[in-house]
């Protein structure tokens, strides 16, 4: 069997209906990443020998009958800021050391209920800030289209390993655009919940308020699959929404019929956007159409103000989130140090990379004592004004569809030159950050180079059925998602 | 607004960052770019609208006034790069 | 010139709940360092706080106490600074909206003067870890049991001028809080620490002069001695023409002085913003209804109605039911024997003194109001006389439970003897062994009978009735 190619759901059916072993599957994906990692980088950490004693287990428990999840039995890859019991999990970061966490996060407790197998921990940003998975402290990760380039980020080794098949699928966190962009880079699927959908307890965060876990996946029925296995309400987390249970999996419908489609007149605007971007990102919303779907075009009158409404408030949250990581209770300390302060301001300052500092210098500026209203209040007034935008488009339409990104991946080391471009590179993203809403990315075409292109379809808070259901119906009538890069 | 070599020196203080000279020089270039741009905020009037600090309008998430065992302090203790079977150990904090 | 002390008071109380505010581990004082801390109270990367329910009644319980607005959205902020019993680098507080807002509380100083003390807000927050420092060498073990333990902080307007009030005011929120059940206010273990804000300005001036800050002082007479030096101190640095410096102070209570700390610690800038990972707080006013119809009757309430049910005199009614301990113990004694009159002479005699010359805090007390309104019976039936009762009243106030009042008199003898004829052979022999006295007594001396009767209350062992001790010497003076 092609396990490689299969996808989570039929690798977990596969495994049900006893065609192979889950041991057989994650050795199948251990092999592929000894033999491609050394290029990608998707991995920082390696779980092995757990994976597969877990693996053995899994299958006598799928035998009895006791684990019965669509994705049991089925190896999966998580980013390196979801904590995993006794498993390594740094940031990507330098200032974590070999942090062994001594709990579970809420994601990879129901992933092992579920019967899932952990495989290892993925590279990212460190921190999860940057667009590029090039500032994490174990280098870059690679594009698996094009080592040359970036595979996007934050939680870019999830994307470049679900694309480079070294993992079947991932979980990724998406701050501002961290899951959807790096798909949309490495032509997957990714999917950012509702904030408050998936719990956070055990997410390091970067910014709180709008930190939400979710999957980079072969297809949008993998990631339904596994939001109906994390999603849900946690005790833990007190942002964490009253949910049902879901069924996103069993209610997926390809049926578009009615529904009311927004295209946002300026993300077509947007300068710097790539002609072959927009033209692929237009005919997604095309195909709908020819499917029932009713396509209108909208005004976000608000989006040039996004980027610089995400930095504030991430930044701010994030130089708070970060001060816990003082060479005190884990992770890195200085080597040399005179005294209590040296031993923070040391620590701290070798212990963090250049963009996670910019981050926590920027972040605390803007709550400084002078300036906290003319930027962090102005900010969250912003914010509310967003808010208030997007309350009404969703109650005239279904959903909105606009480019993930305005380019395919770039160059690797062209764009921590530029870090005004590459934050400019989150546009698109950040809105459904800010608003909580949800965000898919679907792979929707290729640029002339043969570089993944991809379209972002969002909803109304709590719309993850009907935004998964645009996706899948886009996935049944086209095959950008299904063209896998060969990675050599 | 103009990110002076003051307020970085300031901020960094703030943040337990220590900046070398060629860093503290980059960091004003950076901060001044990104500060720079935020000030396109000010074309948007907000005069009238109340901050949002919470996307979602959920109050009250709390839990039952119930202990739960404590974990075991080795669990607690063992990510410290120093550390007695007791305590995490820093330097003395009082002359 | 005459000099004005202006006060305002930040007190910490610690809210008496079995789980910490954030997370599941218990509250409980002492215990091994580190044992009673998990992920959450440790700041682990990736915790999260989720509130507890006891925090927020118990905290809008002590708002409505203190006649304050309940601010009805309410919401947590972090407070950023860097130090080693705080493990995540902020705390959890509120400051742009704190839950309680614009109380008053009516506090009677110990000279009888009362007074209206403003409370500017009350707001929810995590308490910190505890630092222990080596004797030797360069280190500090922090200890985050304490991590994460509730406390409000009850932030007053600067309306004190004496430290006189001061104590009232601590002593008004202790009482309150105990009768509330919300905080057992144990100063000693630093379960209520406040922080005084103090300046000077000549009598008469409508202007504050420069404050300095006194932070952490955790005994009333820590207070008062922090009060003394530091407005002394003052006053001395103003008439030398010096300059008061707004700073935070140390209190070194071996020394008995205030020190300046260094500036850099005084350079604060807390960057406060909305706490993201804890909902908005809502208060309904079902709830707020609730709990002001089961407030419990405090002190001021008390006071009266032991006038008027007892009629115990006012000052005696403030003592004892300014402590919820003692009060109850009254009433409960009370409403077996049903002898106030007694009851309250043996609180505000032997109690009293207990409480100030041996340290013993009514919360502490231990004594079975049965076995109290036994005792009272017992003297009030003149069974034993007061100077027994007292001996009686120590050893039953110390012991253990299983005291038992009527087998310690009998088996130490200390009934009263009201048998006539031994008192009258008592007589007869103190007569016999003093007849020099009693030949004095014959001469018209007759202050000599005082004598007479203390030695035959001695012969008896002080067991003897006095009033029939007196009337016996008497018959049989006269038969001389």
């Amino acid at each position: 069997m092609d396990i490689l190619n299969m996808t989570a759901l039929e690798l977990g059916k596969a495994i049900k209906e006893k065609k192979l072993t889950a041991v057989e599957a994650v050795e199948a994906v251990i092999a592929n990443i000894e033999a491609k990692d050394k290029d990608i980088n998707a991995y920082i950490s390696l779980n092995k020998e757990q994976a597969l004693a877990r693996a053995k287990e899994v299958d006598e428990k799928i035998a009895k009958g006791e684990l019965t999840s669509a994705l049991a039995g089925v190896p999966i890859a998580v980013k390196d800021n979801i904590c995993t019991k006794d498993l390594k999990t740094c940031c990507a970061s330098k200032i974590l050391g070999d942090f062994a966490p001594v709990y579970n996060a809420t994601v990879a407790e129901k992933l092992e209920e579920a019967g899932a197998i952990v495989l290892g921990k993925l590279n990212m940003d460190e921190f999860a800030m940057g667009s590029t998975s090039e500032t994490s402290y174990y280098g870059s990760v690679k594009n698996p289209w094009d080592k040359t380039k970036v595979p996007g980020g934050s939680s870019g080794g999830s994307a470049a390993a679900v694309a480079a098949k070294e993992a079947v699928i991932a979980l990724g966190t998406d701050t501002g655009g961290s899951i959807r962009q790096p798909a949309s880079y490495c032509g997957v699927t990714g999917f950012k919940p509702t904030y408050g959908t998936v719990s956070r307890f055990g997410l390091i965060a970067y910014a709180s308020s709008l930190d939400q876990i979710g999957p980079i996946a072969k297809d949008t029925a993998d990631c339904a699959a596994i939001m109906d296995i994390i999603a849900g309400k946690d005790e833990r987390d007190g942002t964490s929404l009253d949910l049902e249970k879901t069924d996103y999996l069993a209610n997926l419908s390809s049926d578009v019929k009615g529904m009311k489609i927004g295209l946002p007149k300026e993300c077509f605007e947007t300068e710097g956007l790539d002609h072959e971007v927009a033209k692929s990102v237009k005919a997604v919303a095309e195909k709908l159409e020819e499917a029932g779907a009713i396509v209108e075009e909208i005004s976000l009158p608000f989006l040039k103000f996004v980027i610089p409404t995400y930095y504030i408030i991430a930044s701010a949250e994030a130089s708070s989130n970060l001060s816990r990581f003082d060479g005190i209770r884990y992770g890195f300390r200085t080597e040399n140090y005179d005294g209590l302060a040296d031993l923070y301001n040391a620590t701290r300052s070798e212990g963090f990379g250049k963009e996670v500092k910019k981050r926590i210098l920027l972040g605390t500026f803007v709550l400084s004592s002078g300036y906290y209203d003319a930027y962090y209040r102005k900010a969250l007034k912003v914010k509310a004004v967003i808010k208030a935008k997007f309350d009404e488009i969703f109650e005239k339409y279904d959903l909105i569809i606009c480019p993930t990104a305005p380019s395919t991946a770039p160059k690797l080391d062209s764009s921590l030159k530029d870090p005004m471009k590459m934050y400019l590179s989150d546009i698109f993203t950040v809105s459904a950050n800010i608003a909580g809403l949800p965000g898919l990315n679907v792979p929707c075409g290729f640029d002339a180079s043969g570089m993944p292109i991809g379209a972002q379809i969002m909803g109304q808070a709590l719309s993850e059925q009907k935004v998964l259901n645009a996706g899948y119906a886009f996935q049944s009538m086209t095959d950008f998602h299904k063209k896998m890069p060969e990675v050599m | 607004m103009q990110i002076t070599k003051e307020i970085v020196q300031y901020v960094a203080e703030l943040s337990r960052i220590k900046l070398s000279e060629q860093d503290a020089e980059n960091m004003q270039n950076d901060l001044g770019a990104i500060v720079n741009y935020m000030e396109i905020l000010n074309q948007l009037e907000t005069d009238s609208v109340e901050p949002l600090s919470h996307i979602f309008n959920i109050t009250n998430v709390m839990r039952e006034d119930e202990v739960k065992e404590s974990y075991d302090r080795a669990e607690i203790l063992k990510n410290a790069p120093e550390r007695t079977d007791e305590t995490v150990v820093v330097p003395k904090t009082v002359e | 010139m005459e000099w004005e002390l202006v006060m305002g008071l930040e007190v910490h109380v610690e809210l008496a709940t079995k789980t910490k505010i954030f997370c599941s581990c218990t509250t409980e004082f002492g215990g091994a360092p580190n044992t009673h801390c998990c992920p959450v109270c440790t700041g682990m990367p990736g915790t999260l706080p989720v509130l507890n329910k006891k925090v927020l009644e118990y905290a809008v319980k002590a708002g409505l106490a203190l006649n304050c607005d309940i601010t009805r959205y309410n919401k947590f902020d972090r407070k950023n600074y860097f130090y080693p019993d705080l493990p995540k680098a902020y705390q959890i507080s509120q400051l742009y909206l704190p839950f309680a807002q614009n109380g008053a509380v009516e506090i009677t100083t110990r000279s009888g003067k009362t007074k209206t003390i403003r409370i500017h807000e009350i707001h929810m927050e995590e308490d910190a870890g505890k630092l222990i420092h080596s004797a030797y060498g360069d280190a500090t073990f922090p200890d985050y049991n304490r991590c994460g333990v509730p406390l409000i902080e009850i932030v007053s307007e600067p309306d004190f001028r004496s430290a006189e009030e001061v104590v009232a005011y601590l002593a008004k929120l202790k009482s309150t809080f105990e009768y509330l059940g919300i905080s057992d206010c144990k100063m000693q273990e630093g379960s209520m620490r406040a922080d005084v804000n103090l300046s000077v300005r000549p009598k008469g001036s409508d202007e504050f002069g420069t404050r300095t800050e006194m932070k952490n002082i955790n005994s009333f007479k820590a207070i008062e001695r922090v009060i003394a030096y530091e407005s002394a101190r003052q006053i001395e640095a103003i008439e030398k023409g010096e300059k008061v410096v707004q700073e935070t102070r140390r209190w070194d209570d071996n020394k008995g002085k205030t020190f300046a700390m260094r500036s850099k610690e005084n350079a604060q800038d807390y960057r406060y913003f909305p706490e993201p990972d804890i909902p908005p707080i809502s208060i309904s006013d079902e709830t707020i209804k609730d709990y002001t119809d089961s407030m419990p009757e405090f002190s001021e309430a008390k006071v009266i109605r032991y006038g008027e049910q007892f009629g115990i005199a006012k000052a005696d009614a403030e003592i004892i039911a300014g402590s919820k301990y003692l009060a109850k113990l009254f009433e409960e004694t009370v409403a077996i024997c049903n002898n106030p009159k007694e009851v309250r002479y043996w609180i505000m005699t032997q109690i009293m003194y207990f409480m100030n010359e041996r340290g013993v805090l009514p919360e502490n007390i231990k004594l079975d109001p049965k076995k109290f309104a036994q005792f009272i019976e017992i003297v009030a039936a003149d069974r034993i006389n007061k100077q027994t009762g007292k001996q009686v009243f120590e050893e039953m106030f110390f012991a253990d439970a299983d005291f038992d009042v009527e087998k310690y008199i009998k088996d130490n003898g200390l009934e009263q003897v009201d048998d006539s004829d031994a008192i009258r052979e008592a007589v007869a022999a103190v007569f016999a062994a003093n007849p020099a006295t009693v030949e004095q007594y014959k001469n018209g001396q007759t202050k000599v009978v005082g004598f007479f009767v203390g030695q035959v209350m001695k012969q008896m062992s002080g067991k003897a009735k006095p009033d029939t001790v007196n009337k016996i010497v008497g018959e049989e003076l006269a038969k001389i």
